[in-house]
C-alpha cells in the first residue's frame, strides 16, 4: 500500500439547468479511483454548488496511482427516477508522483460529457503521500520523468543518454465490443476515454520500468500514438529516449525515486526477462517467422533513403581519430538493440556527422489480436521495420539514428507502418558514464569544427556504397560534404546559415484500385516507391527554387485511403554555409525543333530563373562567392546530385542501390514534355510565397530571426473538402490537394496578419482520408511576432559568436551576408549571373540547350528492377544539368515594410482565470522555464446527434477543439503550470454521417506542463550552461 | 472540390474587431464579405475571396459561440472555454451592448414586451438598422431590465456590476431601464429634436432627486421607482399658482432681479403666470401614471415651445429658472422650500438640457 490519493471536491460553477421545472440542478459529485467510489453531499438547487467536501481518501498500489485516472463524475440528483450525469473529469495524477514536479492539483476543471461538450466548472484539489517503496520486485515505475520536448529539458543536464526506449500495449476497441450495440453513445464513448486513459497510464509505467533498468531517470522525446484499428483492436504504443537528467540548478539533488539503479545494480532479479525491452526483439527469426506462420500478411515496402550524398570524410588528418572514436562509439552503441534516438536538438558536441534521412515503410493486414497480453505481432512489425533503419543507417556510415519517429497510417484492415530518422554519428561522450571522457574529448574536438562538422559526411569516401557528389567543405575546406542534406532534426544551434529559412512541402496524390486484403496491400505497396521517389523530386526541386541547400525537420507522411494514397512532406530548407550552392532547374523539351515549343519552354525557364531570384533576395541568401580555387580541391566531378538507395527487406540484407543521374550536368533538368513532369513545373511556381512580413518553418526555430517579442498565438486549423470530380485523375487530385493545402496556408496568413512581422513556427500539417474523396487536413503552429527592429543589435551577439569559431578566412564572408540581413537596401555585390553561365558552360563545353535535351539513361537503366522501370516509362526524369543560374540582377525591390504595422500587445493583469500559453515549440519566447510539472497526455471523445443545431460540422468541431485546449489549459493550471510546451495534437479522427444528423470526434493531444517565469522578470542569467558554449568554440581555434 | 469543414482555432481566441462589428449590425455572412471587399482588405493583404469567406464564416462561428456568455458577462470572465485577454472580454462585452441612437430612440421609454418585440421589423425598416441587430439591442434592454428590475442599491452600480460595462454605458443602460418602467413618451414628433443624451441626463436627475433612493438608499427598486410619497406632496406646490398674491409677489421679484439681465424681457414679464402654472401644474399632477409618462411632452408643449416662440436663448432659460426657483424661497407664505428644491433642480436641468434646437 505505498501510497494515499486524497481528493477534495470544492465547489462547481456555470451547470447547466438540469430541472427545468425550478431552472436549477440538485448537484452531487462521485469520486471514482479504480473501484472505489466516494460520493459528496447533494447540494440542493443550485447552479453554483458549494459541496465544500471532507478528504476522500484512497489507499493504493502505485502501479494502480500510474494507470488509473481520477474520475470525477459530476450528476443531478433526482428523487423519483435515475440520476443524470452531467459530465465528467478526467485526471492524471501521474504528475503527483515524481517529487520535483507538481506537489498538489488544484483548481477549476471543467466538466465534460462526450455529448454536450462542456458544462461548467468543478473546483477540485487532489494530493498524494507516496511512502517510500522498499519492494524490489515492484512493477511500478514511480518517479521516471516523462518530457514530450525533444530535446534535453531547458533546466535540466543531461548526464547520460541512454538510448531508444518503446513498449506498446493493445487491447479491445469498446467501440467494437458486442456491448456497444445495446449502450447509450455516451456510455460507449465514456468507456473509450477510460480504457485509452487506463492504457496510456499502464504503457507510461511499462516504459518507466525500462528506463529504471536502463538505469536512466527521465524519458525525453516521449511520443505516445494510438492506432484505431477498427475490429481488430486498439493500439497504444510509445517511443522515446532514456536519459539521466540532472537538475542545473541543483545538482546534488537526487530524489529517492530517481535512483532505483543502485538497487538494481544490487538485484538482478529486478528486472525479469519478461518485460525486459530486449526478450521480443533479440530474435530476429523469431519475429520473422511469426509474421509469416500466421496468417498475417505482411509486405515490406523498399524503402528510400535520402542523403544529401554519402560521405568521405576521412580526410587525412582527421583520419585515425576519427577511426577511433567510430570505433568507441560503436561500442557503445551496438550494445543496444536499437541506437535510436527521438531527439531533434542536442546537446552541443553530441551530433558528430549526419548521413541523411531513412525511412523504412511496410504494408500490414490487421488482423484481431487474439492475446492482449502478448501484442507480439505488433512488436514483431515494429521490431521488423527497426531493423530495416538501423541497416539503412549502417550503409550511410553511422551508427545511430536521431531525431526518430514512427507512424501509421490505417485504412480499414491496412496499415502502413512508417518509421524515419536521420543517420548519424554521435559522441560517445553522452552515451556511456565517463569511461572514455578524457581520451576522446579532445580529439573528436579536433576532427569536427563547430559550425560545419556536422556536415561533414560520415561515411569512408573509398568505401562508399554508392557513387556520391562529394566537395570539400564550404566553410572548412577540409572534409567533404554533400551537397544537399536532408535530415529530420532541427537544425543544429551552432550550424552557420545564410540568410533565413521557410517551409518546403512536397505534396502527392494517387488513385488506386478498391480492393480487398492481399490483393489492396500488394498495390499499395507498388505504389509507395514511386510515392517516395516523387516526394523526394519534389522536395529537391522546390529546395532549389528557393535557392537553398539543406532541409531539416523533415517529416513524410503517407495516408492510406480506400481508393487513393496521399503523400506529404514538410520540411524546413536552410542555406548552409558549409555546402555548396545550389544549381538551377533546367527546362528541357522533347522537340527542340519546334519554334513555338522551344519559346514556351524558355519562357518557362525564364519563369524558374526569375523565382530562384526571387526567392533569394526573399529569404535573403546572398552567400559570398568563393573563388573556386579558395576551395582547394579540383572542381568537384559533377556526379548526380539525387540518390535513391533503396532495400527491400524481403530480400534481407541485400542493398540494393538505385542511381538516378541522368548525365553528368550541375543543375536539374525537367523535362515537361509529359504531362506529369509539366505539371511539376506548374506546382513548382504555383508555390505562392508568403506575404510580406510571414516567414515559415516546421522546425522549433527559424534561422535568421532571433529576436522573438513574447507575441505567441498558437492555433489549430482543420478543413475537411470533399472531392466532387467524379472524373478523378492523379492530375485533378495532385491539383486539388495542392490547392487545398496552399489556401489552408493563405488563409493562416490572412488570419495571423495581425501579429507581422510573424513567423510560423513548427507547422505541423496532418493528412487524413476519413471517407471516399474526402481530404482531411490538420494544421497545427505558433504564431510569434518578432521584433523587426532590434533585429540588428541581436543578431550581432550571434555573428560575433560565429566569428569567434569560424576561421579566419571565413570572417568578412560571414559578417557579410549577416549585416545584409539587417538591411536590404544595401547595394549588393553579386557577382554577375552572368560569370557563372560562362564558367559552367566552359567547364562542361556543351551549349546548355543541347545539353538539357540529351537523356542519359546508361547508369540508371542498369540498376533497375521492374519497379524503375515503370518510373522510366513515366518519363519524369531528373537529371543534372551544369547551367548555374544561381544570381540574379534583380534589383532588391523595397519590400512592402511599409505596410507592416507594428503592434504592442498590451499587458493585462486583472484576469480570474490565469492565462495558460501553448506551443508546440520547447519554450515560450521572451520567458524561461522555471520547473517542469509532468506530461499533459488527454484523450477526448465528443460526439453529436444533433449536428445542424450545433452549426454542422465546423461548428460542431470548432467548438470540440476549442474545448480541448480549455481542458488542456485547466489541468495545466491545477498543477500550477502557466504554460504548455512540446504542445502536440497527435490525433484528431473525425467522422460524420449527415444524413443521420451525427458526428463523431476522437482527439488525442499532449505536451509538457511548465512553469515560465518571463525573462524582464528575471535576472539576465545565460540560458546556456558557458561551459557546454565554450567547449566547441575552443575546438573552432584549434581547427584554425 | 469544396470545403466541408473549415475552421481555425486559436490558444488565445481570435477576435477581429472590424467583423464583430459586422456580426453585431447583423450582417450575414455574406454580406459582411461584400462590405469587408469594399473595404480593400484584400488589396492591402494580398488575400482571396475564398480566404475572406473563410476568414469570416470563422469569426462568425466564434461570437455565435461566445454569445451565449456575453448573456451573462460575469460568465465570460470565469468561462475556461476561451482563452481571451482581459481587456478584449472587456472590448466583447462592452461593444455586444452599445446600441444605436436611432434604434434607442424608438424604443426608449416603450414597454420591453414581446409587443414590442413583434414591432421590431418596423423600427428596422425605419432605422435602417438590421432586424438582427434590432433585436440584440432590444433583448439586451430587456436582460438588463430584468435583472436589476427588482434590485436592492443603485442602478448604475448594479449594472455595472452584473453586465460588467463601462460607467459610461451602465448609465446609459440605467436611464434605459428607467424610461421602460416608467413608460416616459418620447417617440412622439414633438419630441424627436430629442437625443438620447437629453433623455439620459434627464434620467440621472430624476433618479438622483425623484426616487426612493434620493431619500432612502436601502429599499427595493429604490431608482427604479419615482419616490411616491415626493409625487403626492408636489400637490402642495399648487399653492404657488393657486394664490393670486403669492403668484404676483413670485412674478414681482422674479422681474425685479431679471430686469436689465434678460433680454426678453418683456416676453418673460408677460408670459410668467403662463409658464409657472405649467410647471407648478406638471408637479401637481405627476401623482398620476398618465402624466408622469407625458412629462417630456409638457415640458416641451408647455414650458419649451413658448419660449422658443419668444426667441429666448439658452441663457435666459437659465437666468429665469435660477430666479424663479431662488424667488420662492424668499415668498413667507411659501412653506414647502426642501420640496420645491427637489423638484425645481431637476425640472431646471432637464429644462436646460432639453433647450436646443
Amino acid at each position: 500500500m505505498p501510497g494515499k490519493l486524497k481528493v477534495k471536491i470544492v465547489a462547481g460553477r456555470h451547470l447547466p439547468v438540469m430541472d427545468r421545472a425550478s431552472d436549477l440542478t440538485d448537484a452531487f459529485v462521485e469520486v471514482k479511483f479504480g473501484n472505489t467510489t466516494f460520493k459528496t453531499d447533494v447540494y440542493p438547487k443550485s447552479l453554483n454548488p458549494q459541496w465544500n467536501s471532507e478528504w476522500f481518501k484512497f489507499e493504493v498500489d502505485d502501479e494502480d496511482l500510474q494507470d488509473e485516472p481520477l474520475q470525477i463524475t459530476v450528476l443531478d440528483h433526482d428523487t423519483y427516477s435515475a440520476n443524470d450525469a452531467i459530465g465528467k473529469v478526467y485526471i492524471d495524477i501521474d504528475p503527483l508522483l515524481y517529487s520535483e514536479a507538481a506537489t498538489v492539483i488544484s483548481g477549476w476543471f471543467p466538466i465534460y460529457d462526450t455529448i454536450h461538450g462542456i458544462r461548467g466548472e468543478i473546483n477540485v484539489v487532489v494530493k498524494v503521500d507516496l511512502f517510500n517503496d522498499l519492494n524490489r520486485f515492484r512493477q511500478s515505475s514511480c518517479g521516471v520523468k516523462f518530457f514530450c520536448t525533444t530535446s534535453i529539458p531547458k533546466c535540466y543536464r543531461a548526464v547520460v543518454i541512454h538510448g531508444f526506449v518503446e513498449e506498446l500495449v493493445v487491447n479491445e476497441d469498446p467501440e467494437y465490443q458486442w456491448i456497444d450495440r445495446i449502450r447509450t453513445p455516451r456510455a460507449s464513448n465514456e468507456a473509450r476515454q477510460r480504457l485509452i486513459s487506463l492504457m496510456s497510464g499502464e504503457l507510461q509505467r511499462k516504459i518507466g520500468l525500462k528506463v529504471l533498468e536502463m538505469r536512466g531517470n527521465a524519458v525525453v522525446g516521449y511520443l505516445q500514438c494510438f492506432d484505431l484499428e477498427g475490429e481488430s483492436g486498439l493500439v497504444v504504443r510509445a517511443i522515446g529516449t532514456v536519459c539521466t537528467l540532472d537538475k542545473i540548478s541543483n545538482t546534488a539533488f537526487l530524489p529517492a525515486c530517481n535512483s532505483p539503479s543502485k538497487e538494481m545494480k544490487e538485484s538482478p532479479l529486478v528486472h525479469p526477462p519478461s518485460h525486459g525491452c530486449r526478450s521480443t526483439h533479440n530474435s530476429p527469426i523469431h519475429t520473422a517467422s511469426g509474421s509469416r506462420l500466421t496468417q498475417n500478411f505482411s509486405l515490406s515496402v523498399p524503402t528510400l533513403i535520402y542523403t544529401g550524398m554519402g560521405s568521405g570524410s576521412a580526410g587525412k588528418e582527421g583520419g585515425p581519430f576519427k577511426a577511433l572514436l567510430r570505433q568507441q562509439t560503436q561500442t557503445a552503441l551496438e550494445q543496444r538493440e536499437f541506437p535510436f534516438f527521438t531527439l531533434t536538438a542536442f546537446p552541443p558536441g553530441f551530433l558528430v556527422h549526419v548521413g541523411g534521412v531513412v525511412s523504412a515503410r511496410s504494408v500490414k493486414l490487421l488482423d484481431r489480436i487474439h492475446n492482449p497480453d502478448e501484442p507480439e505481432t505488433r512488436d514483431a512489425w515494429w521490431a521488423e521495420i527497426r531493423q530495416e533503419i538501423k541497416s539503412h543507417a549502417k550503409a550511410l556510415g553511422c551508427h545511430a539514428v536521431v531525431g526518430y519517429s514512427e507512424s501509421t497510417s490505417i485504412c480499414e484492415e491496412v496499415c502502413i507502418l512508417s518509421a524515419s530518422g536521420t543517420a548519424a554519428v554521435l559522441n560517445p561522450r553522452f552515451l556511456q558514464d565517463g569511461t572514455m571522457e578524457g581520451c576522446l574529448e579532445q580529439r573528436l574536438e579536433e576532427t569536427s569544427p563547430p559550425g560545419c562538422g556536422f556536415c561533414h559526411i560520415p561515411y569512408d569516401e573509398l568505401n562508399m556504397p554508392f557513387p556520391a557528389h562529394l566537395i570539400y567543405c564550404y566553410n572548412c575546406r577540409k572534409q567533404k560534404v554533400p551537397d544537399v542534406l536532408f535530415t529530420t532534426i532541427d537544425l543544429p544551434a551552432e550550424a552557420m546559415v545564410i540568410g533565413k529559412g521557410c517551409l518546403i512541402q512536397a505534396r502527392l496524390c494517387r488513385l488506386k484500385k478498391k480492393a480487398q486484403a492481399e490483393a489492396n496491400a500488394t498495390s499499395i505497396s507498388n505504389l509507395l516507391p514511386f510515392m517516395e521517389y516523387e516526394v523526394h523530386t519534389q522536395l529537391m526541386n522546390k529546395l532549389k527554387l528557393k535557392g537553398m541547400n539543406a532541409l531539416f525537420g523533415l517529416r513524410i507522411q503517407i495516408t492510406v485511403g480506400e481508393n487513393m494514397l496521399m503523400g506529404l512532406a514538410s520540411a524546413t530548407g536552410v542555406y548552409l554555409t558549409a555546402l555548396p550552392t545550389p544549381g538551377g532547374i533546367q527546362i528541357a523539351g522533347k522537340t527542340p525543333n519546334d519554334g513555338a515549343y522551344e519559346q514556351h519552354v524558355s519562357h518557362m525557364q525564364k519563369k524558374i530563373n526569375d523565382t530562384i531570384a526571387k526567392n533569394k533576395e526573399l529569404y535573403e541568401i546572398n552567400p559570398p562567392e568563393i573563388p573556386e580555387e579558395i576551395i582547394g580541391s579540383p572542381f568537384p566531378e559533377p556526379r548526380q546530385r539525387s540518390r535513391l538507395l533503396r532495400s527491400q527487406s524481403e530480400s534481407s540484407d541485400e542493398v540494393m542501390e538505385l542511381d538516378l543521374s541522368h548525365g553528368k550536368k550541375d543543375a536539374f533538368v525537367l523535362e515537361i514534355d509529359d504531362t506529369d513532369a509539366m505539371e511539376d513545373v506548374h506546382s513548382l511556381l504555383t508555390d505562392v510565397p508568403p506575404p510580406p512580413g510571414f516567414y515559415s518553418c516546421n522546425t522549433e526555430i527559424m534561422p535568421g530571426i532571433n529576436n522573438w517579442t513574447s507575441d505567441i498565438q498558437m492555433f489549430t486549423s482543420v478543413r475537411v473538402s470533399r472531392l466532387s470530380n467524379i472524373n478523378l485523375t492523379n492530375q485533378t487530385l495532385n491539383k486539388n490537394f495542392n490547392d487545398l493545402c496552399e489556401n489552408l496556408l493563405k488563409s493562416l496568413y490572412f488570419k495571423l496578419r495581425s501579429m507581422i512581422p510573424c513567423c510560423l513556427c513548427h507547422v505541423n500539417f496532418t493528412v487524413a482520408l476519413p471517407e471516399d474523396e474526402v481530404i482531411q487536413v490538420t494544421v497545427t503552429a505558433v504564431a510569434i511576432t518578432f521584433d523587426k527592429h532590434q533585429a540588428l543589435q541581436t543578431s550581432r551577439v550571434p555573428v560575433e559568436k560565429t566569428l569567434q569559431r569560424a576561421s579566419t578566412d571565413n570572417e568578412e564572408q560571414l559578417q557579410f551576408p549577416l549585416e545584409l540581413c539587417s538591411d536590404p537596401l544595401v547595394s549588393q555585390p553579386f557577382s554577375p549571373a552572368k560569370e557563372v553561365l560562362e564558367n559552367a558552360s566552359s567547364h562542361t563545353g556543351v551549349p546548355a540547350a543541347q545539353r538539357a535535351t540529351s537523356v542519359d539513361y546508361s547508369s540508371f537503366a542498369d540498376r533497375c528492377n521492374s519497379w524503375i522501370e515503370l518510373i522510366k516509362l513515366k518519363a519524369q526524369t531528373i537529371r543534372r544539368g551544369s547551367n548555374k543560374t544561381t544570381a540574379s540582377l534583380d534589383k532588391a525591390s523595397p519590400l512592402a515594410e511599409g505596410h507592416l504595422r507594428h503592434r504592442s500587445v498590451p499587458s493585462c493583469t486583472n484576469s480570474t482565470v490565469s492565462v495558460v500559453k501553448m506551443t508546440p515549440l520547447s519554450f515560450i519566447p521572451g520567458a524561461k522555464i522555471t520547473k517542469y510539472l509532468g506530461i499533459i497526455n488527454m484523450f477526448f471523445i465528443r460526439e453529436t446527434t444533433s449536428l445542424r443545431e450545433e452549426g454542422g460540422v465546423s461548428g460542431f468541431l470548432h467548438a470540440f477543439i476549442a474545448e480541448v485546449f480549455a481542458m488542456v489549459r485547466a489541468h495545466v493550471a491545477a498543477l500550477g503550470g502557466n504554460a504548455v510546451v512540446s504542445y502536440i495534437m497527435k490525433q484528431c479522427v473525425f467522422m460524420e454521417n449527415p444524413n443521420k444528423n451525427q458526428a463523431q470526434c476522437l482527439i488525442n493531444v499532449s505536451g509538457d506542463a511548465v512553469i515560465v517565469v518571463r525573462e524582464s522578470e528575471l535576472e539576465m542569467v545565460p540560458v546556456q550552461p558557458s561551459t557546454a558554449v565554450s567547449q566547441p568554440a575552443s575546438a573552432g581555434d584549434v581547427t584554425t | 472540390m469544396t470545403n466541408d469543414l473549415d475552421i481555425f482555432v486559436g490558444n488565445t481566441t481570435l477576435i477581429d474587431e472590424e467583423v464583430y462589428q459586422l456580426w453585431l449590425d447583423g450582417y450575414s455572412v455574406s454580406d459582411a464579405v461584400s462590405l469587408r471587399l469594399r473595404s480593400g482588405i484584400l488589396e492591402q493583404t494580398g488575400a482571396t475571396v475564398d480566404v475572406l469567406q473563410s476568414d469570416t464564416m470563422d469569426h462568425y462561428r466564434t461570437f455565435h459561440m461566445l454569445e451565449r456568455l456575453l448573456h451573462t458577462p460575469s460568465k465570460l470572465i470565469h468561462q475556461l472555454h476561451f482563452q481571451i485577454p482581459p481587456s478584449r472580454q472587456a472590448m466583447l462585452i462592452e461593444r455586444y451592448y452599445a446600441f444605436d441612437e436611432a434604434f434607442v430612440r424608438e424604443v426608449l421609454g416603450k414597454k420591453l414586451s414581446k409587443g414590442t418585440k413583434k414591432d421590431l421589423d418596423d423600427v428596422s425598416s425605419k432605422t435602417g438598422i438590421t432586424l438582427k441587430s434590432c433585436r440584440r439591442q432590444f433583448d439586451n434592454f430587456k436582460r438588463v431590465f430584468k435583472v436589476v428590475e427588482e434590485m436592492r442599491g443603485s442602478l448604475v452600480e448594479n449594472i455595472q456590476q452584473h453586465f460588467l460595462l463601462s460607467d459610461r454605458l451602465a448609465r446609459d443602460y440605467a436611464a434605459i431601464v428607467f424610461f421602460a418602467n416608467s413608460r416616459f413618451e418620447t417617440g412622439k414628433k414633438k419630441l424627436q429634436f430629442l437625443t438620447f443624451e437629453d433623455f439620459a441626463y434627464c434620467a440621472e436627475q430624476m433618479i438622483q432627486n425623484w426616487t426612493l433612493g434620493a431619500v432612502d438608499s436601502n429599499v427595493d427598486d429604490m431608482d427604479v421607482d419615482l419616490d411616491k410619497e415626493f409625487l403626492q406632496e408636489l400637490k402642495e406646490l399648487k399653492v404657488l399658482i393657486a394664490d393670486k398674491d403669492l403668484l404676483d409677489l413670485h412674478k414681482s421679484l422674479v422681474c425685479t432681479s431679471l430686469r436689465g439681465k434678460i433680454s426678453v424681457y418683456n416676453e418673460m414679464e408677460a408670459n410668467f403666470k403662463n409658464l409657472s402654472r405649467a410647471l407648478v401644474n406638471m408637479a401637481s399632477k405627476l401623482i398620476h401614471t398618465k402624466d408622469v409618462r407625458d412629462f417630456f411632452i409638457d415640458l416641451v408643449e408647455k414650458f419649451i415651445e413658448p419660449c422658443k416662440s419668444d426667441k429666448w436663448t439658452l441663457n435666459d432659460v437659465r437666468l429665469f429658472l435660477t430666479q424663479y426657483t431662488t424667488s420662492a424661497h424668499t415668498l413667507d407664505a411659501f412653506r414647502h422650500q426642501a420640496l420645491w428644491d427637489r423638484y425645481m433642480s431637476t425640472i431646471k436641468s432637464c429644462l436646460l438640457k432639453m433647450y436646443h434646437d
